[in-house]
């Protein structure tokens, strides 16, 4: 091997790892604020993706983008509202159920009002065989479209859920409900809140994956189980925790793509993350007495 | 009362739909064709064109008068591509609906896990699936419509022959089509002279390949092939093309849909692939022999659907062509003779190419089905190199 492979191999397991790190981080936000997994994220981003390739046909891409990321919130809100807010004691299994059947629902309603074709949005700088060259390896520039979204998400929703009180809020009631409602915090609202956020959050992710993944109806559930295993990788509800993981996984990935056959790569993964959570439950950034204190 | 009366009326009800439904084949005036296509899912490149094509296949026809002096029902069941699922429905298709018989399913993988149980219930299955395994050992009541893998390899070889190719690397997918066009490669690469310096199989809804590519690169391969239907086909040209691999790169008859090629953008041109005359219909040479029926397939395909024909949807076309020439030919839907029909079909023109089947070819086409094509402008073209 030589040494300007080793820095492609790195640069193709971060190009995996940022895809895995944007959707990781859609995860935390409801995880945050409910203590659950929603397991519609990834129709989040299929969403977020199918939405702003309509649109661009119609308007410049940033407005598209921008657009679908206000419909998915929109959807994401109205969601929340419809199903999820009623529920007086929403135990974690009940709420895994309903999200679980909510991405169903999703699924099948984009395959009616879309269709089964694969669509992709144009590439944000250059085009298909665009590449940048660093240190003799090659990678197309929307990754670094990629990383720096996650970038910005990340230092954005720090600052919210630790320097504002909206964000603090939102923290509490992952923490304890009971008594975060003692203190005067309207649980329903951050519920709704944190639904519209990561609905927002999964569609920026669904944009900016598109020209690398492409989309169709179907993406979201593929796309989400190798987020979610970043996020739980990662230590669940740290967002930061989500980006590091998430570029690991796929680093790790890549090597053991240059040692072994590429068949064995998600073997790999998958007891490298049964590891992790023998070791430590909480993931990486996690700590063991939080993740005791949890449900599950 | 009231609950034993509407039981009485459901009893008769349902004894007067078994009386009806005992008839394998359908009653008097129809002939029950069932049909498995991967409509969803991740082949719904393969199914979605082929349920179209049937239907409107089957209207026609109808609208004709149908066929043997009987109208033809189609029962469409979407497996979504999962073999699971295609045998439950061909078992449901076979017993409940009492087909005479049935097209599709639309995958290999689909098409190998009901072989036998079509052969045993003698079921006649045209399948839509390309895999060798279909037809070879011979089911007596299994025959398939798509090129043969073997004769895409064959093609393949011939062009990196002209080309001076003698080392690649072989990508394919962890498909039951992937892998019965990755052993076809490797079976017949040594014959052809031709060395492959390394072969790496990946998940069917991979993302990305950059990492297996790199590896690729590593060992200096003058090509790729490469063996999958799913949008990945896509994804392997861009990759290859952003980390500087600047190797010919060969896919299999699976390319053939116009949208992978538009897909693939910029970096689709060059790539070379073979597949049926159907892509490239209009500019046949006048007199070639599929011509005037591929241009009408394609121009009522388009028009109907407002979308570009695919081979897929051809494999279809062949599939029910075959079936209700043969049906024709008895003159009744006679499961046996209907049978010994299809596999005395000698010269008939479907999409795919000639059909010339026998007791040991349950298949019938030969290498000559296949152009070799390329992809210009997001277009598909015939390719002109290498001779």
């Amino acid at each position: 091997m030589s040494p300007d492979n080793i820095v492609q191999y790195l640069i193709s397991g971060i190009t995996a790892g940022s895809i895995y790190a944007i959707v990781a981080i859609g995860f935390n936000i409801i995880y945050n604020t409910t203590g659950i997994i929603n397991f519609a994220q990834g129709e989040f981003l299929m969403l977020g993706g199918m939405i702003s390739i309509t649109l661009a046909q119609f308007m410049p891409l940033p407005a598209a983008i921008l657009a679908a990321v206000i419909i998915t919130a929109g959807v994401g809100f109205l969601i929340e509202l419809v199903f999820i807010r009623w529920i007086d004691s929403p135990s974690v299994l009940r709420m895994i159920i309903i999200t679980i059947g909510l991405s169903i629902v999703i699924r099948e309603a984009a395959l009616h009002i879309w269709d089964e074709k694969v669509r992709a949005l144009p590439y944000f700088t250059g085009n298909e065989i665009t590449s940048i060259e660093i240190l003799g390896a090659r990678f197309s520039p929307q990754v670094l479209w990629v990383l720096g979204t996650c970038a910005i998400i990340v230092i954005i929703l720090n600052i919210f859920y630790y320097y504002t009180l909206t964000g603090k809020s939102m923290r509490a009631c992952a923490a304890n409900r009971t008594a975060a409602s003692l203190c005067g915090i309207n649980i329903k609202n951050m519920v709704s809140l944190s639904f519209t956020l990561s609905a927002a959050i999964g569609a920026l992710a669904g944009c900016v994956i598109s020209p690398i993944t492409q989309t169709q109806y179907d993406c979201g559930a593929t796309l989400a189980i190798k987020g979610f295993t970043a996020a739980i990788f990662g230590g669940l509800g740290s967002s930061t925790g989500a980006i590091v993981a998430g570029l690991l996984i796929g680093v790790i990935e890549a090597a053991s793509i240059s040692i072994i056959p590429l068949a064995y790569k998600d073997a790999i993964t998958l007891t490298l993350l049964l590891g992790i959570l023998f070791f430590r439950p909480g993931g990486i950034f996690g700590s063991r007495e939080a993740a005791a204190l949890k449900e599950y | 009362m009231r609950n034993w009366k509407f039981f009485s009326i459901l009893l008769s009800v349902l004894f007067a739909a078994m009386s009806f439904g005992c008839k394998k084949g359908g009653d008097g005036d129809t002939i029950k064709i069932g049909a498995l296509f991967s409509v969803t899912g991740p082949a719904s490149f393969l199914g979605a064109p082929e349920k179209k094509t049937v239907e409107a296949f089957v209207e026609e026809l109808n609208a004709k008068g149908g066929v043997a002096g009987k109208k033809i029902e189609a029962i469409v069941k979407d497996t979504a591509g999962s073999p699971e699922k295609a045998v439950s429905f061909a078992k449901q298709l076979i017993e409940e609906n009492k087909v005479f018989a049935i097209i599709g399913p639309s995958t290999s993988g689909e098409s190998l896990q009901i072989k036998s149980i079509c052969d045993d219930s003698k079921t006649i299955l045209i399948s839509c699936a390309a895999a060798e395994l279909i037809v070879d050992p011979v089911a007596k009541y299994v025959f398939n419509t798509p090129q043969k893998d073997r004769h895409a390899v064959m093609r393949i070889f011939g062009v990196m022959k002209n080309l001076g190719i003698n080392k690649i690397g072989v990508i394919s997918a962890n498909t039951g089509f992937g892998k019965a066009g990755k052993d076809q490669v490797i079976k017949l690469a040594p014959g052809a002279g031709i060395q492959i310096l390394i072969s790496e199989v990946y998940d069917k809804d991979a993302t990305d390949l950059t990492g297996v590519l790199t590896k690729v690169r590593d060992k200096k391969v003058q090509a790729i092939v490469n063996w999958s239907i799913e949008p990945i086909q896509s994804i392997v040209v861009k990759n290859m093309k952003q980390i500087g691999l600047d190797v010919p790169l060969f896919q299999s008859h699976g390319f053939g849909n116009v949208k992978y090629a538009a897909a693939a953008g910029k970096a689709g041109t060059g790539i070379i692939f073979p597949a049926g005359r159907l892509l490239i219909a209009e500019s046949l040479p006048d007199g070639h022999p599929q011509k005037p029926l591929l241009v009408a397939y394609k121009n009522s395909y388009e028009s109907r659907y407002k979308e570009d024909v695919s081979t897929f949807g051809g494999h279809a076309y062949d599939a029910i062509l075959i079936l209700t020439k043969a049906i024709e030919k008895v003159g009744a839907a006679d499961s046996e003779k209907v049978r010994d029909a299809i596999e005395n079909t000698t010269g008939l023109v479907g999409t795919a190419g000639i059909y010339n089947m026998s007791p040991k070819n349950h298949n019938g086409l030969d290498e000559n089905s296949f152009e070799i094509l390329t992809v210009k402008d997001g277009k598909f073209a015939q390719y002109t190199g290498g001779k």
